[in-house]
């Protein structure tokens, strides 16, 4: 992966991503989200990991982001008026981010191997849908399942929580 | 040529850009969206980890792929559940402003 490319789809995501918590009119941030997950996903190809590149286009560039659009939609949110922000937590919870991405730029320039580049693979990776399905039925089979039962409590809750009160 | 840090200080940058968000934005639904750039920070870190770890084999490490692969799931249903509640609020209260939903403050 040429540096340029990297770099290229860096940006673009960090700049869509920042347009997500910038603009006011939600459908503005959903479709910014877009397009950031769209340069997560070209960087994930990036690091041959073709499969997780495509379920991040599928699930969320597909279906999450659908689900954003609708409830904005169904709620008809507007743009928001200019409230009175409220600057002292503003000005805390950007101290806070702040902070963090000091400790993150401290730990990275200390780590010894963030410095080097990636080794070369041996053989290609076209195949590792079937190297992470292997893995999936094998190794990780318990939390697979566990897995399932979780996506049936989400639909069955979203069931519960959307359904009108008949009483 | 891209180092490993590259990729870790990019991922680092996103999970801020979604901790201010989540900080600072006010409306609920704008929320639950840095909560998804937060998870999708996590989940390029584990990749670039994944594909700096080449195994003997010479293929990287599949384990952190699996990973992703959970969290790509667990997000999917945190959101519809997520959304599930915001338009149950909204029906209650026609609001998606967190500052008019203080009930159970102190």
């Amino acid at each position: 992966m040429s540096a340029f490319l990297f770099w290229t789809s860096a940006l673009l995501m960090l700049v869509f991503g920042a347009a997500v918590i910038i603009n006011r009119n939600p459908v503005a941030s959903a479709l910014s989200l877009v397009v950031s997950f769209l340069a997560l996903a070209t960087l994930f190809i990036s690091l041959n990991a073709y499969f997780i590149g495509i379920i991040q286009v599928l699930v969320y560039a597909g279906a999450i982001m659908v689900l954003f659009l609708f409830i904005i939609m169904l709620l008809d949110l507007r743009a928001e008026k200019l409230r009175n922000i409220n600057w002292i937590a503003s000005a805390g919870g950007i101290a806070v981010a702040l902070a963090f991405i000091i400790q993150i730029f401290a730990v990275v320039g200390r780590l010894s191997i963030a410095n080097q580049t990636f080794p070369p693979l041996a053989r290609s990776t076209s195949d590792d849908v079937h190297q992470i399905g292997l893995l999936l039925f094998t190794n990780y089979n318990l939390p697979f399942q566990i897995i399932g039962i979780v996506i049936l409590v989400a639909t069955v809750g979203v069931i519960m929580l959307s359904r009108r009160e008949s009483r | 040529m891209v180092r490993l840090g590259d990729y870790l200080i990019v991922s680092g940058i996103l999970f801020t850009i979604g901790f201010a968000g989540v900080m600072v934005r006010r409306n609920i639904i704008i929320v639950l969206m840095a909560l998804e750039l937060m998870l999708n920070a996590a989940s390029l870190s584990l990749v670039a980890f994944s594909r700096f770890h080449v195994d003997l084999t010479g293929a990287p490490n599949y384990n952190a792929q699996v990973f992703v692969f959970f969290i790509i799931t667990v997000a999917a249903a945190e959101v519809a559940v997520g959304l599930a509640i915001v338009v149950a609020l909204f029906r209650l209260r026609q609001t998606t402003h967190v500052e008019d939903l203080t009930t159970l403050k102190f």
